[in-house]
């Protein structure tokens, strides 16, 4: 288009907002398409995007709500686009119906989640983590999903880019669970030239339009099929019903099972291609804290506090939230004598990790409202040690 | 040039409908199939090749239709798929986009995409099978069922008010507005070919049997009965006042009041339109290689 005015590659050294730097994330990982509508903490979001992605000739469109926003960017995506919306609790239940659209069609698209508090209106303004769960099991049926939790702008950024790639790569709608603290915080992001900005391609069919046979839902050995775009001449059939390799509905149960297996295989046999985690002073540890988002923050100075006091603490922050790193901990349990898991929620990553170890899994709970200060971590930690 | 050699020239093996699908799901004497055929012999006299139309639905009876038409085609969720539709025709403004779906689908849980694409003058045609009922589901009463009719769930008869669509959709913006039946065919198909022509939001309601969901609870009889009722009420007059076309089918003397009501010209949405030169704005369709309308 000869619109663009501006890079879509912020090269340098920048303060921002974690709300701006998922912006920019988007930009430079060639998202042209953003569908959204208001909601604190993420409209920074949208408002970076209302301003950035026409300077560079993307799209951006304020949805009438955020059903709208969900369907609008499975439709760009379905059209060849990279697209993303950003949102937070309310709206994040209203996406949820789409966002099982986009599993079933296997139509890949981005989705921020800035959490606050909740149920119902909450806390507008301030931080929570209490959708991890509706983030895992949100919309209805079966299916698997990918959600990468920030802990700082600069993971903002580089997450995004990571999951318009993920999201591509296997065809998916990916998540970026962030929290009010962290979108609403300012810190160095650095952002690199855009030759070193990583890039997967989606996959796309090798046989042309015309050739007879072709079958738009068959998946490769990998489980996913190539993805045709509107407008290309292959007159492909996308449906959410259950449907056959040719993409046209079968109703029955064994087509059903054949095809939500490989939705959930292509995902669940990559996993431990897909998890990630980053862990702090660990080796030697006996008590392990398992914290995400702002609160891994928190927690990673109670580690140093407890440390200084003499007890072996050991950060393990799941960067995935799903895939869950549950092999991970199941390790850590053969050496640790408890887990300790902070989070603005009354208790929900806490039931992941307690399926992967019988040691004692000790909460640290808040409903949410403010970010959690170190020390009620701390004294947990020292309640595990005993 | 005929429709038929028009697809020959080009898709010598390769029908128009997925032959391969049918048997269709539809009830006999259903108005959706022949709604749905004139739609397909539209596309091939656009002259618009058909790989660039596009077809969208929501779910219902009238949601399988792209499923049955050999073209990109997507099946959606209920109510939404004039906002996956609008993504498509931003992206790729060179398609041709088509909405096609049901009255349910389109006004009562979809109904504020409805308004706000016409608002906005989304380049989209939405055509709307309006059955007076939830065929799909059984039967149930929705925003266009009539006073008075009886539905599963009005075993009473509706009390409530039904919308007068072309009025909707010509007071909320939408640059095409026509009402025809599934039996006036030849003129059903001049309006699609005329939405398709037409840049903007264009809207065409198409009467339609339901004789299974509507036609028996009130007791219309069979799908010719309906149609027969149809057929007498119906007058065509395109320049009737909008806000007289309600339907009120107790009213024997009440005429169903057909025809091609609005053909105006608005800015179409361009969402880089600010980014634009002053004098590219209203052009940039005709940039991406859309016949602009005259
Ligand atoms: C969110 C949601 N709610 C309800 C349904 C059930 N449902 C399927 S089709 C339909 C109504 C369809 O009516 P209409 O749009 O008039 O289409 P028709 O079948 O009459 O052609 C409903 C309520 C659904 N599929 N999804
Ligand atoms: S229920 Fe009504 S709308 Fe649905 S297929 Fe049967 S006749 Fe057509
Ligand atoms: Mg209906």
């Amino acid at each position: 288009m000869t619109v663009a005015r501006a890079d879509a590659v912020l090269t340098g050294q920048h303060f921002f907002l974690g709300d701006h730097a998922f912006a920019e994330g988007a930009l430079a990982a060639g998202c042209r398409f953003f569908g959204g509508y208001p909601i604190t903490p993420s409209t920074e979001v949208a408002e970076r995007l209302a301003r950035r992605l026409p300077e560079v000739g993307g799209i951006f469109v304020q949805m009438e709500d955020e059903l709208a926003s969900m369907a609008a960017i499975v439709g760009a995506s379905v059209a060849g686009a990279r697209a993303m919306t950003a949102t937070s609790g309310p709206g994040f239940s209203l996406m949820m119906e789409n966002l099982g659209l986009a599993a079933m069609m296997e139509v890949p698209c981005v989705v921020v989640n800035v959490q606050r508090g909740g149920p119902s209106t909450g806390l507008p303004t301030l931080v929570g983590q209490a959708d991890v769960m509706q983030a895992r099991w949100g919309s209805h049926g079966d299916y698997e999903i990918v959600a990468y939790s920030p802990a700082s702008p600069q993971e903002c950024f580089d997450l995004t880019v990571k999951a318009f790639n993920t999201a591509d790569q296997f065809r998916i709608p990916v998540l970026l669970m962030a929290d009010e603290v962290v979108a609403h915080m300012t810190e160095r992001v650095t952002i690199p030239p855009p030759e070193a900005i990583p890039h997967v391609e989606r996959k796309r069919p090798g046989q042309g339009p015309g050739d007879n046979g072709f079958l738009p839902f068959k998946a490769d050995d990998d489980l996913i099929p190539p993805m045709v775009h509107a407008g290309e001449g292959y007159r492909v059939h996308f449906t959410g019903l259950t449907h056959d390799e040719r993409g046209y509905p079968v109703l029955t149960g064994p087509a059903h099972d054949r095809l939500v297996r490989r939705l959930v295989d292509k995902i669940r046999l990559k996993a431990w291609q897909i998890v990630e985690y980053e862990e702090y002073r660990v080796e030697d540890a006996r008590v392990v804290v398992i914290a995400y988002g702002s609160t891994a923050r928190s927690a990673r100075r109670a580690v140093t506090l407890a440390r200084e006091q003499g007890i072996p603490a050991g950060l393990l922050r799941p960067i995935t939230l799903w895939p869950f790193p549950g092999e991970r901990v199941r390790k850590l349990a053969e050496r640790v004598s408890a887990f300790v898991v902070p989070e603005l929620n009354l208790g929900q990553l806490s039931r992941e990790v307690e399926r992967f170890t019988s040691l004692p899994v000790l909460g640290v709970n808040h409903a949410g409202g403010a970010m959690m200060p170190p020390e009620p971590i701390l004294d947990v930690i020292r309640e595990a040690r005993g | 040039m005929s429709t038929s050699t028009f697809i020959a020239e080009r898709h010598p093996s390769d029908p128009l409908f997925r032959a391969d699908r049918l048997p269709h799901i539809w009830c006999p004497g259903c108005g959706i199939g022949p709604a749905m055929h004139a739609y397909a012999q539209a596309m091939v006299e656009s002259e618009i090749p058909l790989a660039r139309h596009v077809c969208v639905s929501g779910i219902g009876c009238t949601g399988r239709v792209p499923g049955y038409l050999n073209m990109d085609s997507y099946h959606t969720t209920h109510g939404r798929a004039i906002p996956f539709a609008t993504a498509i025709a931003i992206v790729k403004p060179e398609l041709e986009v088509t909405v096609y779906s049901g009255d349910g689908d389109l006004f009562a849980i979809g109904g504020n995409h409805f308004i706000h694409a016409a608002r906005r003058n989304v380049d989209l045609n939405v055509i709307c099978i309006n059955n007076f009922n939830y065929g799909m589901t059984g039967g149930q009463v929705g925003p266009t069922t009539p006073m008075g009719a009886r539905a599963t769930t009005a075993p009473f008869g509706n009390y409530e008010q039904p919308f007068n669509l072309p009025y909707l959709a010509a007071a909320t913006g939408a640059v095409f507005v026509a009402r025809w039946t599934s039996l006036h065919l030849r003129q059903l198909k001049q309006a699609f070919l005329r939405a398709m022509k037409k840049r903007g939001f264009t809207f065409v309601e198409v009467l339609a049997p339901c004789p299974v969901g509507f036609g028996r609870p009130n007791d219309i009889g069979d799908a010719m009965e309906e149609m027969t009722l149809y057929r007498e009420r119906c007058v065509v007059d395109a320049s009737a006042r909008l806000d007289s076309l309600d339907i009120d089918l107790r009213d024997k003397e009440r005429p169903i009041t057909l025809g091609n009501f609005v053909d105006i010209e608005r800015p179409v949405f361009d969402p880089l339109a600010m980014m634009r030169p002053a004098g590219e704005r209203e052009n940039h369709a005709a940039l991406a290689g859309k016949t602009q309308e005259g």
